[in-house]
This record gives C-alpha cells, sequence and structure tokens, in this order.
C-alpha cells in the first residue's frame, strides 16, 4: 500500500533556529492535493522535502516508497516544478526540455519525441525555437511545468504551478492536473488562489507556522471544525415559515432569508438535527424544497476558520 | 555513460565559448599575443639580435611566472569554481539535483566538461605561444623542434599545462562546493602557491606548484633581491611528481562527489 502513497512520518526541518515544518506526519494518496497555508507556513519545505531538495531534521519521508535521498530512482517517478523563476542561460525552450531529458539517460529519439510532446502540452510548440530568456512570465511558467513533467511521473510535486498564467492557460492547466488526477497519478499542488484549489482538489492539507492544522477531503476537514456552526442555505418556497421553525430550536445560531426571498441562509451547531428538522418540516407543511446546500464547505471558508485571515490576501 | 554524456553535452553548450568567460579567453590569449607581437617585432630587426636559448628562457619565465602563477591558476579558477557556485548563484543547479543522476556522476560530468575548456585554451595557448615564440629564427627553429630539444620542451610544458588544469581545476571545484564565496578561498591559495619558493621544505611539497616547476623543462631563477630567502629543496622525481598529482586531484573529486551528495538546494533562501 505504502509503494502508491507519499509518506512523512514525524518529519521535522529547522533553518538553523527557524522552524520549517514540525512533527509532520502526512499520508498522501493518488489524486490531486493542494497544499493550503500562508506565507512561510512550510509549504515549500514540504515539497522541497519530498523531491530531495533538502533533507529532514528528523523523520522519514517516502515517496511511492522510495526515500528521497536515492535520486537515482526518486527522481524517475517524481517531477518538481518549482518556485524558482531561472533558467540555464542561452538554451531555447526545446534544448532546455531535450538537454535536461538527455541527463535521464535516454537516447536521442526519445528525448526528442518527449521534448515535442511536452511542449505541445503546455502550448509552446511555437516557441520551441526562441531562448527561454526571452519568455514572458507566463511562457516561463509553463516551460518550468513541461520540464517537471516531460519524463512522465508518476508524482508531479507542483509549487504554485498557476502563478503567472492568463485565465485560458490557468483553465488549461487545471483540465491537464485533472487528467494526470483522474489517471490515478499523485498531483501535488501548492496555491494562494483558494477557489481554484476548490474547483480542483481532492483533498487538501492546511498549513501554518509550519504545522499542519488539518488535512484531508474538504467536506470532512469542514465538519471537524465543530467551534464554528455550519452555514447551509436553503433554497424554497416560503423561507419566512422555515425561519420560524429553524428558531425554536437550540442549535440554530443564525438565519437570514435571502435577497430574493426564495432562500434562506442559516447557521447551525449541528447540521444533522438540522436536517432532520427540515425533513419534519417538508412533511408537515408541504415545503417545496429547490435545494439543500452547505455554504462554507469549501477551501476558502475552512481556511478562515482554522487559520484565521482571508484567503485571497494570503 | 548516457547520463554522463547527457551532463557533457549540456556543460558544454553552457560553459564553453561563453560570454561571460570573456576575461578567461583573455588570460588564456594573452601570451598567444605577446608571443606574436615578440615575432612581429623581431622579424623588423631582422631577425633579432637574440639566440634560441634566450627565448627558450624568455618562454620558460613566461610559463613559470604567467602561466603557472597567474592564468592557468585564475583561468581554472574561473571555470571550475563557477561550476556548481555559479550555477547555485543563479538558481539552477535544482534542475540537475530533479533528474535521476548520481552526484558523483554529476561532479564527474562538470569536472571532465571544466577539464575539456581548460585544457582546449590552456595547452592550446602554451603551445601557440611557444611555437610562436622562436617563429621568426625561420629554418633555425624548425629545427630546434624537430632535431633539438624544442619538441620535447614542447612536450613538457603541454603536460605541466595539463596537469596544471587537472589539479587546480579539482581544487576549485571543490571550493565551488565548499565555500558560498570560492574566491576567498582561491585567495588563500593562491597566496600559498606564490610563497611556494620561500617555504620549508615541508610544506613545499603541500602544493601544487612545486611539482609542476619540477616537472618545467627550463628552471627559472627567482631574480634579486628574492632569491636570498629562496630555501632550495629537492625535485621530485616525475614517476612520484605526475601519479601524485593525479591522486590527489582524485581525492578532491571524490571529496567534492560526497559534498555534492550531502548538498542542498536552498540557495541561501
Amino acid at each position: 500500500m505504502s509503494e502508491s502513497l507519499v509518506t512523512f512520518s514525524n518529519v521535522s526541518r529547522f533553518y538553523g533556529e527557524v522552524l520549517g515544518i514540525n512533527n509532520v506526519s502526512l499520508t498522501i494518496p493518488p489524486g490531486i492535493t493542494s497544499l493550503v497555508g500562508p506565507n512561510g507556513s512550510g509549504k515549500t519545505t514540504l515539497m522541497n522535502l519530498m523531491t530531495g531538495l533538502i533533507r529532514p531534521t528528523q523523520g522519514e519521508i517516502r515517496v511511492l516508497g522510495i526515500a528521497p535521498d536515492h535520486p537515482e530512482k526518486l527522481c524517475r517517478v517524481a517531477g518538481y516544478c518549482t518556485q524558482y523563476d531561472a533558467f540555464p542561460k542561452g538554451l531555447t525552450g526545446y534544448q532546455f526540455l531535450y538537454s535536461y531529458l538527455r541527463v535521464f539517460g535516454m537516447s536521442h529519439a526519445e528525448c526528442d519525441d518527449r521534448t515535442l510532446a511536452a511542449l505541445q502540452l503546455v502550448g509552446l510548440s511555437d516557441a520551441a525555437n526562441r531562448t527561454v530568456a526571452a519568455y514572458s512570465k507566463g511562457m516561463r511558467q509553463r516551460i518550468k511545468l513541461a520540464q517537471a513533467i516531460a519524463h512522465d511521473p508518476q508524482v508531479m510535486v507542483l509549487d504554485e504551478p498557476l502563478n503567472g498564467l492568463d485565465p485560458l492557460a490557468r483553465s488549461e492547466a487545471i483540465a491537464l492536473f485533472r487528467q494526470w488526477g483522474e489517471k490515478g497519478r499523485h498531483v501535488i499542488v501548492s496555491s494562494h488562489i483558494l477557489h481554484e484549489v476548490d474547483q480542483i482538489s481532492d483533498q487538501v492539507i492546511l498549513l501554518s507556522q509550519g504545522y499542519v492544522v488539518a488535512e484531508g477531503q474538504i467536506q470532512g476537514v469542514r465538519s471537524e471544525v465543530k467551534d464554528q456552526p455550519m452555514q447551509i442555505l436553503v433554497r424554497c418556497d416560503r423561507p419566512g415559515m422555515l425561519a420560524a421553525r429553524l428558531f425554536q430550536q437550540d442549535h440554530v445560531v443564525e438565519a437570514k432569508i435571502h435577497a430574493d426571498g426564495k432562500g434562506l441562509l442559516l447557521r447551525t451547531k449541528d447540521a444533522d438535527s438540522f436536517y432532520l428538522l427540515l425533513n419534519r418540516v417538508i412533511l408537515d407543511s408541504g415545503l417545496e424544497v429547490e435545494s439543500v446546500a452547505p455554504a462554507d464547505d469549501d477551501v476558502n471558508s475552512v481556511y478562515q476558520y482554522l487559520i484565521g485571515s482571508e484567503g485571497s490576501a494570503v | 555513460m548516457s547520463q554522463m554524456g547527457g551532463v557533457l553535452r549540456l556543460e558544454m553548450k553552457k560553459t564553453f565559448l561563453s560570454r561571460r568567460g570573456w576575461w578567461i579567453y583573455c588570460l588564456a590569449l594573452g601570451p598567444v599575443f605577446l608571443s606574436l607581437m615578440h615575432w612581429l617585432v623581431a622579424m623588423r630587426q631582422n631577425f633579432g639580435r637574440h639566440s634560441i636559448g634566450e627565448d627558450s628562457v624568455v618562454f620558460a619565465a613566461l610559463y613559470h611566472f604567467y602561466f603557472l602563477r597567474c592564468g592557468i591558476f585564475f583561468g581554472c579558477m574561473g571555470i571550475f569554481s563557477n561550476l556548481f557556485r555559479g550555477e547555485m548563484l543563479e538558481k539552477t543547479l535544482h534542475y540537475y539535483y530533479l533528474t535521476p543522476l548520481r552526484r558523483e556522476l554529476l561532479v564527474a560530468g562538470k569536472y571532465v566538461a571544466g577539464l575539456a575548456s581548460a585544457l582546449v585554451l590552456f595547452v592550446g595557448s602554451t603551445a601557440l605561444s611557444f611555437l610562436l615564440l622562436g617563429r621568426h629564427f625561420g629554418p633555425a627553429w624548425t629545427d630546434y623542434l624537430l632535431h633539438g630539444p624544442g619538441l620535447s620542451q614542447l612536450g613538457s610544458y603541454v603536460l605541466v599545462t595539463a596537469l596544471a588544469c587537472i589539479g587546480y581545476g579539482a581544487v576549485f571545484l571543490m571550493c565551488g562546493i565548499l565555500f558560498r564565496n570560492p574566491m576567498i578561498a582561491a585567495a588563500v591559495v593562491w597566496v600559498w602557491e606564490n610563497l611556494n619558493p620561500f617555504l620549508p621544505t615541508l610544506l613545499k611539497k603541500i602544493s601544487v606548484i612545486f611539482y609542476l616547476k619540477n616537472l618545467c623543462p627550463v628552471e627559472v631563477p627567482i631574480p634579486p633581491p628574492f632569491n636570498v630567502m629562496v630555501i632550495e629543496a629537492d625535485p621530485t622525481p616525475f614517476w612520484i611528481a605526475v601519479p601524485g598529482l593525479l591522486a590527489v586531484a582524485l581525492i578532491l573529486l571524490v571529496y567534492s562527489a560526497i559534498s555534492a551528495r550531502q548538498l542542498e538546494i536552498s540557495y541561501g533562501e
């Protein structure tokens, strides 16, 4: 089983006396996993550790069963798109990808094929023969992405991969991540843009000041946050009547009728009791309900509850 | 081997004839230019008023005081200390560290690529300077080369240059991995190497230049007033000096490989 997982066991990393991450234990299954946290929370440290660029002060890491201090094995199954916006001087986009693929020990024909395929995947085929130094920020981001995936790794570690991309390129990149995730690969992404994290993630890892605050599927994480009442939006024909019934319950903290008069936004400390009550109201009074949906089980809300600042301001 | 070939290809593309190495080309081509000037001036003065023997001493002095103590030393510093440190400063070393390449092979590949550049530049410069210096003697120079000691002298200078590149290359490659600012380490090595004639016999032997000097075909005395401070030492035999230098270079490279394996990529952030 551990052969298909990325695992951290009591891993700490200190930079001198400065804490990078502390006592992190994690298991990352295949699919898209997002690392979320403010600057300095330890996202990049976690990524550098799992790709062997730095070593843990203590603890053990395994990527598909491989220790990161064996780059000969690890780098065949893992690719890392770092935050460093730097490239060897004088190389074209094609040469950049091709040259590092040759270091993998592949033949000329294989390197050529993979280079062209990776360039096409990130939409840089037309710019293949221009020097990377002449690329725009978005193109540099895409060539880094191409370099990380050109050898077709099982584990893709992507540090802020959407930075600098225009909206079209962003949606293309997100579609690619989804595609890889669906194929059963590990796509480990860090991002500041929480609504995009929300869209793409199968699971999230919330980090704050070097500690893992929460991990798992976002709805599961939200339900674990007991001290924050759950927000639920009910679209129905008689929200006033529903609100009146709800105010009789102790677990309901707040209820607001929607501006269009056809919905009710409520906050409850006990979602299960609310759902039971709603069923009873429907049966008793014939309330017509169009939809019932949690309104704060997204990454942004969970982030605010657990870390305490606006996601967009991170 | 194909991985090593990949490193070599990439390193040669990045470093050989790169614009930022202009000062290294100047260091290498300086003596060639001087020899060319010497040839042209001597031609104008009707083949000069000096002998081939005097010219070979002039070349020996140029070789001892310029090539060994300055040109090759600083050229190797520029080439080899940048192999790792340059990539750390430019924040591009992680691309290598994210390939399934043994760090030992990376060190070896970078060293061989640096050595190839250094050999082309400095062996080429040594040979060209030597051949051009006596060119104005015409057939006498050809005769000196083919039937006299010329060719053997040239062979010795080329061998010493190659050994200097091998030795200093290993020293500076290691400095580039170990030190954030390899220039300080290079300055210490340079002072040590230049103090060599004045050091006690035992300390003399802990240097590269001591062995190289002994392999040179023409000895150049230290000029006054420094000559009174020179401490003479028995020259090391050829069969010890050459394998000894190669062994020292190998030890430094092994240590560099171990250090490269321990190296973390954080670029000081």
